[in-house]
């Protein structure tokens, strides 16, 4: 089982796709443009701060919002590990699993927890603070195939077989 | 086992007797619709990510430019570029300027009984027709381009009842905000909200997409109305048949259920920055604005621009507040100005736009400033959604718009 410990960024309740990443900054070239802008109207400082191998811990309805594929690839590219929420919205679930980044849902971890403080991930079982464990469900199957693919891109190519599609000569098109 | 009419759909895409909330399965989408937010994305992740990709069926995809109309820079010039050439090179249908993009699904599209994926929040928009459409992100509608399928977690239902009729001087704006206000910003998150009951026949399809654009806002995957005779002589009148028409059994399984009386809703708005953050309008009275919009996919049809034009006839916009007025298509702009509308809102000092999502989604028309106020029939009123992160957005119904743009702070139509 995948295990890692990191240090916290605690954010509140609906979390929209407006405040991870503004509309002004979507025409930006790539997301590592975008990405210094990410939570910006919220907390213009937080992007810079977040540090490879943190994680966010957030209230209810996480990601809420906007169909915009760039809220998840921001958090991603942060270098944030993973977002534990009390829920999240569900466009923003799909997009986040389908960029292969990973989302928790814990119901009471947020609300004791405190910014900066270290917690400890075993996935699909628990979350560790402060020696309290929290547990946490597990993914159902196909939602793990196409995060472990790294993407739904990837595991698209991987169970279609679409890369050796022409190879094989089986392309009718 | 009774089935929902979200389930029903659910299981004649995916080919299958029966479903049941809870169960994933693969569905063949009926159609897909993306616009200029992402497509740039996805036509990027088909040429760069996949070798020899194709489209499964291009029939079944639209690809409509409404979020920057006309584009505002060479940057998004060239995102559109990319759409129209891959559009134009694969035989999808395109639509440029024509209207916002949930609009123009309704207007050519959208059918009862059909599953729909739209690279857009909003897309829930199509219950108001009996179809199952649903908002996804650019890499989900990759997948669809281009297997013809996806996968669905099937959504618990929740029944929304609705007894009455509005009164007058009170519109469905006003009783979904009441709706998300009451259930609040997740109160339906993953599910579906059915609303069904005689207060739902007395809506018109017009009415019942205000209900169905807005149900995202309250977390849901989709919203639907039962297609009866109304959306069925609707839909005639387009010249388009129904894929299928489905009511929910007797026995189908609810997760929960809510009553509204619609002869109990009043004027409402939603105060910044949360959409369930819903007062009496009587309660901001007063509050100074600096911009009013009346337009968007939630309320830019003619119903709403009636609405306006019969507010602001003979009277002038308050020379402190810019009004922006955009029809939500090209076919609702040509009918407000058959009708003499347009006229009317230009006699007040009103802006009449071009057809686009505009100040809705806070990009290239009528963006807001530092600390300045805006009263919008948009869809959303997030921190910073209309521009600076310190401004305010207000949501409204067509007539506390109208009537706060003549006063120049928040005021009810029956106030003026």
């Amino acid at each position: 089982m995948e295990q890692f410990t990191g240090k916290v960024w605690v954010l509140g309740d609906d979390i929209d796709t407006d405040i991870i990443i503004p509309t002004e900054y979507l025409a930006l070239k790539t997301i590592e443009d975008m990405k210094k802008y990410g939570f910006s109207p919220l907390r213009p400082e937080l992007a810079s701060m977040i540090r490879e191998g943190d994680m966010i811990v957030a209230g209810k309805n996480f990601g809420c919002g906007s169909s915009r594929e760039q809220a998840p690839e921001v958090i991603k590219a942060l270098g944030v590990r993973c977002v534990i929420a009390k829920s999240f919205a569900r466009i923003f679930f799909r997009n986040s699993i389908n960029n292969g980044l990973l989302l928790i849902e814990q119901p009471d971890l947020r609300d004791h927890v405190e910014e900066g403080e270290e917690i400890s991930v075993a996935v699909n079982s628990h979350i560790t603070y402060k020696g309290r464990q929290y547990p946490i469900a597990s993914l159902p199957e196909n939602l793990v195939e196409i995060l472990n693919a790294g993407g739904l891109v990837k595991a698209m190519r991987a169970r279609n077989g679409l890369d050796r599609r022409k190879e094989n000569g089986t392309d009718g098109h | 086992m009774g089935m929902t009419i979200a389930e029903k759909i659910i299981a004649l895409a995916a080919g299958v007797e029966e479903v049941k909330a809870g169960d994933i399965h693969t569905v063949t989408l009926d159609r897909m619709m993306s616009n200029d937010g992402t497509t740039h994305l996805t036509v990027d992740m088909y040429h760069t990510k996949l070798k020899n990709p194709r489209i499964a069926d291009p029939k079944k995809m639209v690809f409509i430019v409404d979020h920057n109309v006309p584009s505002d820079s060479p940057k998004t010039a060239a995102a559109q570029k990319k759409m129209r050439d891959f559009a134009r090179e694969n035989e999808i249908d395109f639509w440029e300027g024509k209207g916002v993009c949930h609009q123009i699904m309704m207007e050519h599209y959208v059918c009862p009984g059909e599953l729909i994926f739209g690279a857009d929040s909003h897309t829930c928009t199509y219950g108001a027709l009996g179809a199952f459409g649903t908002g996804v992100g650019c890499t989900d509608l990759l997948y669809g381009m281009v297997t013809g399928t996806s996968w669905v977690l099937v959504p618990e239902t929740i029944k929304f009842n609705l007894t009455g009729k509005l009164p007058r001087g009170v519109y469905p704006r006003d009783l979904m905000l009441t709706i998300i206000g009451q259930i609040g910003a997740s109160g339906a998150s993953y599910q579906v909200m059915e609303f069904c009951g005689d207060g739902a026949g007395t809506l018109s399809v017009d009415d019942r997409m205000v209900l169905c654009n807005l149900a995202v806002e309250a977390g849901a995957k989709t919203a639907i109305f039962e297609a009866d005779q109304t959306a069925l002589d609707w839909l005639a009148a387009r010249g388009r048949k129904p894929k299928a028409v489905f009511k929910s059994d007797e026995d189908a399984v609810y997760v929960k259920e809510y009553t509204f009386d619609l002869g109990k809703i009043q004027p409402v708005v939603a105060r910044p920055d949360f959409v369930d953050d819903v007062v009496l309008a009587k309660e901001v009275v007063g509050t100074r604005i600096d911009e009013a919009f009346l337009g968007s996919c939630n309320n830019g049809r003619i119903d709403d621009l009636r609405v306006g034009a019969s507010i602001l006839k003979g009277r002038k916009v308050s020379d402190h507040v810019r009004f922006l007025v955009v029809p939500a298509s090209q076919e609702v702009y040509l009918a407000a100005l058959e009708e003499g509308l347009i006229r009317v809102f230009m006699d007040s000092g009103a802006i009449v736009m071009n057809p686009n999502c505009s100040v809705c989604w806070g990009s290239c028309q009528g963006v807001i400033g530092e600390n300045e106020v805006l009263i919008s029939t948009g869809t959303r009123n997030f921190k910073g959604r209309a521009g600076h992160p310190s401004s305010k957005v207000y949501l409204g119904s067509a007539a506390t718009v109208a009537a706060s743009a003549v006063k120049g702070e928040i005021c009810t139509e029956d106030l003026l």
